[in-house]
């Protein structure tokens, strides 16, 4: 690569290498450092939510079941979600975006790198804020999005739910924090070369995503100030019997809520777009569509939040416009799909664990994302909202959206982390107990739902059908955590006697893999000269760089 | 009233809902069956085997993309129209009318206000077969959410924000429904039961419940009344011609004539009602109830006292 350099527009240089041992990573303000140790903080808080999950599913295997008192089942839910929203999703996807984008732009770091240092402090703190609240009286009870008047001290009387919000604080703060870092990095400290249209989609979508981070959070923030005061001040906000009132919690919360979730899947979109045409062997079809319509879903998100709020009775006027644009989200994300799938074609796929789990990806997240056009379809979500159907359509997004894509993310970048190579027999095992394990546990959620089973109850009486739906899905859970740990006995077994990775293992073409693998405290010492979307591919093949295949196709 | 409910409809507003609801699975279905064949076909096409064709370049097709992004597009128009005409099918307007039946979710049970009879009943709905009923939906503390799947959409009962829903019956029957909103420690436990009756019954039901029950004057029943009076349980509930007339927890007026206690979490027997009062917990796990420490005797009078309340 000799003669081909290009100068790295730096951030502040690394000071990783004046400390040793521990204090090398606790004063650490490395991007490389900081991105695993989000990664790490996802392994404890991922291990704490699955075991609330289990227990969830333990406790709903059979009717009538007393195992578990309601308060606690209440307290385990209401983590189970918070932990994998705010501790598991979001987290481990700005670890990934924090590790892979300065080398995908050809940064030497972040634009600010303490401010980087201080978004994991406060977030693993605040996630140990959270899980405090076991020791101090009992943890948060009124769900991940703890409706008023529940919230409400009157009806929540454990100290829980305002632990909850001072944990909630210091994890916007870090998200927000974050999302800043992101934007101002990408925007400032891309390569020489690498114009905003020829970002790779991962970095586009994480600046598509951070700039909803940056509108959303805040929101959140907001909102529980409000009950903050409520709950220790009196304030009634959020209290009808003192003239507050309650619907304004919700229209605060999934303000920032729905945009949350798009929070959660659009760098996962990013991953997905990655690795589908590396795997294919070709560019990924329809770039500018594919970026143009996260830029559409950014917009859309903002508008559709009332659809989480179909049972409160607003009026059918009211109903309608967010029927409209909840309806009108779909199509940009059906455009996507379309692109993944025909960027397949006239490929030469390579069935990697990463990829398998990629394709998995786009047939399960296809699931997820019918079901949510169905609750559009306002009559049906007033049959459905708030019932196991739900349950299983956010599942689907989340698990068989979010989750296979970091998966498939994961086995992709695992190789540049670590220098070594995940096992490819141990991922096979690893994905298929995955997606037998996620199907047989939510997707007779589904049915459950239709049949009358409502989300969030302790137990169910003994009705037709549901006793052996829910052993089923508690089977499922079990599958599911085979799959897990087949998956870190494989990162064990890869960090401890892996093949050797190598700079580019997969033949891929964006510039975190013109460097070494670990790469080198400041990340690289020349980066290749960037004249197409493919830097790499532009390199292996000059006659047919990108630049002149597309020219020859226009004319 | 089994097999699934949503689908399963027993009220003009719920089949529609429902109709909408197999039309919208089927599309769901076609598009999923695509995407799925898509991605199959191109695996099986396309993997990386020897002497497979090298993978082709390209770029993306404009054309294509504004295809699939209008015909999609067209479909959600066409559900639109389709759901703008289920929204008025399902949720018809009130149109001014003055509600029948005013229910009332309290943390963890349903209170039923009869407007123009004054009958109050507690978990269990009698409408008459065939009458469209109006209900005002609120709620005494957190929110709840009204739901009888097989008659109807579901809607929130909100503290400070009445709500109306239309239900009614086709076929005389035994409706469950349930909280759909989660409202605390024992959401699990409230559940609902719509009683359709035909007309004749319904009249018989509406004279029991009007009618006053006679205090016992005699017996264990009589102590049992006694005891309700000296206790506590004056402090929250009703039992008409006498002087209980509190309002926190059900109307016990006519208790003995219900298919379950404690909002469906045990049949409403002698046994139970009896293992109630010694312990509420003991049957629903921090239930609103207190325990106030009854003796065996005390709790067998209450029993047989309850169970004149016919």
């Amino acid at each position: 690569m000799s003669g081909l350099a290009v100068r790295v527009r730096a951030g502040e240089p690394s000071e990783a290498a004046a400390h040793r041992g521990l204090l090398a990573w606790v004063a650490s303000v490395d991007h490389k450092q900081i991105g695993i140790m989000y990664m790490l903080s996802v392994l404890l808080f991922f291990a704490l939510g699955g075991v609330e999950a289990l227990l969830i599913r333990i406790q709903l295997a059979v009717p009538n079941n007393h195992l578990l008192d309601p308060d606690t089942f209440n307290q385990i839910f209401t983590m189970h979600g918070t932990t994998m929203i705010f501790l598991v999703v979001m987290p481990m996807l700005a670890g990934m975006s924090i590790y892979a984008i300065p080398l995908m732009i050809g940064a030497r770091d972040v634009a600010f790198p303490r401010l980087n240092a201080m978004s994991f402090w406060l977030q693993l703190f605040g996630g140990i804020l959270l899980y405090f609240s076991f020791f101090a009286g009992g943890a948060p009870n009124a769900g991940w999005f703890s409706y008023a008047p529940l919230s409400e001290p009157a009806y929540s009387f454990s100290n829980g739910l305002t632990y909850w919000v001072l944990a909630l604080t210091c994890l916007g703060i870090s998200s927000i924090a974050g999302a800043i870092n992101m934007i101002v990095t990408i925007i400032t400290l891309r390569v020489p070369g690498q114009t905003i249209r020829r970002l790779p989609l991962f970095v586009w979508m994480t600046l598509v995503n951070s700039f909803l981070i940056l509108m959303a959070l805040p929101v959140l923030n907001g909102a529980l100030m409000l009950l903050l005061v409520d709950r220790l001040l009196n304030a009634h906000v959020f209290t009808p019997a003192f003239g507050g009132s309650a619907l304004l919690w919700q229209h605060y919360f999934w303000g920032f809520g729905h945009p949350e979730v798009y929070i959660m899947i659009l760098p996962a979109f990013g991953m997905i777009s990655e690795v589908i045409p590396v795997f294919s062997g070709k560019p990924i079809y329809g770039y500018g569509f594919v970026a143009a319509s996260t830029v559409a879903i950014a917009f859309l998100s903002f508008t559709v939040w009332a659809h989480h709020m179909f049972a409160v009775g607003m009026g059918h006027v009211y109903d309608l416009f967010f029927v409209f644009t909840s309806m009108a989200i779909a199509v940009p994300t059906g455009v996507k799909i379309f692109n993944w799938t025909v960027t397949l074609y006239h490929g030469r796929i390579r069935f990697t664990t990463s990829m398998m789990f990629a394709l998995s990806f786009i047939v399960m997240f296809t699931i997820g994302g019918l079901t949510g056009v169905s609750f559009a379809v306002i009559p049906i979500d007033w049959q459905l909202t708030d019932t196991y159907y739900l349950v299983a359509h956010f599942h689907y997004v989340l698990f068989g959206g979010t989750a296979l894509a970091i998966f498939a993310g994961l086995y992709y970048w695992f190789p540049k982390i670590s220098g070594r190579m995940l096992d490819e027999r141990i991922g096979r095992w690893h994905f298929w107990l995955t997606v037998s394990g996620l199907n047989l546990t939510f997707f007779l959620m589904h049915p459950l739902g239709m049949m009358g089973m409502p989300r969030r109850v302790y137990t169910y009486p003994d009705l037709p059908g549901w006793a052996i739906l829910n052993m089923l899905s508690t089977i499922g859970a079990f599958v599911l955590l085979a799959s897990v740990l087949v998956f870190l006995w494989n990162i064990y077994r890869s960090l401890t006697a892996g093949a050797i990775a190598g700079d580019n293992p997969w033949d891929a073409w964006t510039l975190e893999w013109a460097t070494s693998s670990p790469p080198p405290p400041e990340n690289f010492a020349l980066v290749p000269p960037v004249n197409g979307r493919r830097p790499l591919w532009d390199l292996k093949y000059p006659d047919r760089a990108d630049e002149r295949v597309e020219a020859a196709l226009e004319g | 009233m089994t097999g699934v409910p949503t689908l399963n409809p027993f009220s003009p507003e719920a089949a529609s809902i429902a109709h909408l609801f197999v039309a919208i699975l089927l599309v769901m279905f076609s598009i999923f069956a695509l995407v799925a064949t898509l991605v199959t076909v191109a695996i099986i096409r396309y993997r990386d085997r020897e002497g497979a064709v090298e993978a082709r370049q390209e770029f993306g097709n404009p054309r294509l993309e504004i295809i699939w992004t209008v015909l999609p597009a067209l479909l959600l128009v066409a559900i639109f129209i389709f759901t703008v005409r289920t929204i008025h099918a399902s949720d018809p307007p009130v149109s001014g009318r003055a509600p029948d039946l005013r229910v009332i979710g309290h943390q963890w049970w349903w209170e039923a206000d009869y407007l123009k009879s004054g009958i109050v009943a507690a978990n269990e709905i009698h409408i008459p077969v065939g009458t469209p009923i109006l209900l005002e939906v609120e709620s005494a503390d957190v929110i709840h959410d009204f739901w009888v799947p097989e008659l109807g959409r579901k809607i929130d009962a909100i503290p400070g924000h009445p709500n109306h829903i239309w239900i009614s019956a086709e076929k005389p029957g035994t409706y469950l429904g349930t909280c759909a909103e989660f409202c605390g420690n024992q959401h699990a436990w409230m559940r609902i039961v719509v009683i359709a009756q035909r007309p004749a019954d319904f009249a018989a039901w509406q004279r029991r419940q009007l009618s006053v029950p006679p205090v016992p004057t005699a017996g264990v029943a009589a102590q049992g009344a006694q005891l309700f009076r000296d206790q506590t349980c004056v402090n929250c509930h009703t039992i008409s011609g006498t002087p209980a007339n509190q309002r926190i927890g059900p109307d016990l007026t006519h208790l003995a004539g219900r298919g379950t206690i404690a909002a469906g979490a045990a049949a409403d027997t002698p046994a139970n009602l009896f293992k109630w009062l010694k312990d509420p917990n003991s049957i629903k796990p921090e239930t609103h109830m207190p325990n106030f420490q009854l003796t065996d005797a005390q709790a067998r009078a209450l029993v047989a006292y309850m169970e004149t309340l016919k």
